[in-house]
C-alpha cells in the first residue's frame, strides 16, 4: 500500500513549521472495518500523518539526507473522531532540531475545530545509532514520498517572507 | 539562582516524565539504565526536556557522552579503561562521580556513571555559567 498520510503541504517555513492537509474519502480502505457502520479514522493513523509532516519538515532541514524515523510520542490526546469528508489540517511546530534527533508539536484539526495533539521525537539514524550500519540510501524519503517533498519544497518558496532589502 | 535540592526536585520529575517512573523510584544514586530502565532514545528526551526546563543548551555528547574512547588502545585495554581513560574521563565528564568506579574500571560499568546526582552536579554547573551556555 501508499503509506502516505498526508495529501498536500499548505503551508512550509523552513526549520519552523509546516502545514499539511489529508481529505478523508470513504473510499479508504480503514472506513471498512473501523468500524462497520461507524467509520472514523484510527487515531494512530492521525498520529502518522502528524508524524510525516513533522518528519518532512525536520528531514528537509539537512536536505532529506537523514533517515528521520519516529522514536517518541511523549503524549497523545484525540478529542473527536475524524469521519469520512472531514478535512484534516496538520499543524507542526519544531521545538527542538539537533543533529541526531528532533521534537516537534503538531494538532489535528476539521476546521477551525482542534480535534486532537500530539508530541512526537524523532531519532535521525545514522546520528543517532552510529554503531549500527544503515547504509548510505536513505529508505526513508523515497518513492511516493519524493513526490511530496518536492511540493513542500514548492510551498516554502512561496510561504517564505521576502528578505529584507528586496524589492517589493 | 536554584540550590541543590531545587535542582535534584526538577531533575526527579524530569525522569519521572521521561522514563515513566514512580517518583518513589527515583534516588540521588539511580542509575538512569540498569535501575530507571532508559533506553538510548530516553537520553535523547532527557535532553530536550532538561534544556527546556533550566533554559540551558545542552551540546551534543557533553552530558552523556557517546562512544567514550572509541576502542582507544591508550583508554581501553582488556575490557578496563586505564590510567590515562580515567585522566581522560574525567576531563570529560567532570561532573560525575568516579570513587567507585575507580576501583574496578569495567569499560561495561560506565553506564553506572549516569546517575540523578550526575544530572544535578551537571546542570549546577551549568547554571553557575555566568552567560549560561
Amino acid at each position: 500500500m501508499r503509506w502516505i498520510w498526508i495529501d498536500r503541504f499548505v503551508e512550509f517555513r523552513r526549520g519552523k513549521s509546516a502545514r499539511a492537509i489529508k481529505n478523508l474519502s470513504f473510499a479508504e480502505e480503514y472506513f471498512a472495518d473501523h468500524f462497520h457502520g461507524y467509520p472514523i479514522m484510527p487515531a494512530s493513523l492521525m498520529l502518522e500523518g502528524l508524524a510525516q509532516t513533522g518528519g518532512i519538515l525536520v528531514g528537509e532541514v539537512n536536505d532529506f539526507r537523514e533517515k528521520v524515523v519516529l522514536a517518541i510520542i511523549r503524549q497523545a490526546r484525540f478529542e473527536r473522531e475524524a469521519r469520512p469528508g472531514d478535512r484534516l489540517t496538520y499543524d507542526v511546530e519544531v521545538q527542538h532540531l539537533r543533529d541526531e534527533a528532533a521534537e516537534v508539536r503538531g494538532t489535528v484539526s476539521v476546521g477551525k475545530e482542534k480535534i486532537g495533539d500530539a508530541e512526537i521525537l524523532f531519532a535521525h539514524l545514522d546520528q543517532a545509532r552510529s554503531q549500527q550500519m544503515f547504509g548510505d540510501h536513505n529508505f526513508v524519503f523515497t518513492g511516493e514520498m519524493k513526490h511530496l517533498l518536492g511540493l513542500a519544497r514548492m510551498i516554502a518558496d512561496r510561504t517564505e517572507p521576502p528578505s529584507a532589502g528586496s524589492p517589493g | 539562582m536554584p540550590n541543590q535540592d531545587e535542582i535534584y526536585t526538577k531533575v526527579s520529575a524530569t525522569l519521572v516524565e521521561a522514563l515513566n517512573v514512580d517518583e518513589e523510584e527515583i534516588r540521588p544514586t539511580s542509575t538512569l539504565q540498569g535501575d530507571l530502565g532508559a533506553e538510548s532514545i530516553d537520553f535523547l528526551d532527557i535532553v530536550f526536556r532538561l534544556e527546556r526546563e533550566f533554559g540551558i543548551k545542552i551540546p551534543r555528547g557533553e552530558l552523556f557522552p557517546e562512544s567514550i574512547f572509541s576502542g582507544d588502545p591508550d583508554f581501553v585495554q582488556d575490557g578496563k579503561v586505564t590510567d590515562q581513560g580515567l585522566a581522560e574521563l574525567r576531563e570529560r565528564m567532570p561532573f560525575a562521580d568516579l570513587s567507585r568506579f575507580e576501583k574496578n574500571p569495567e569499560v561495561s560499568a560506565i553506564s553506572d556513571l549516569f546517575t540523578v546526582d550526575m544530572i544535578t552536579r551537571y546542570i549546577q554547573g551549568k547554571l553557575a555559567q555566568p552567560n549560561g551556555n
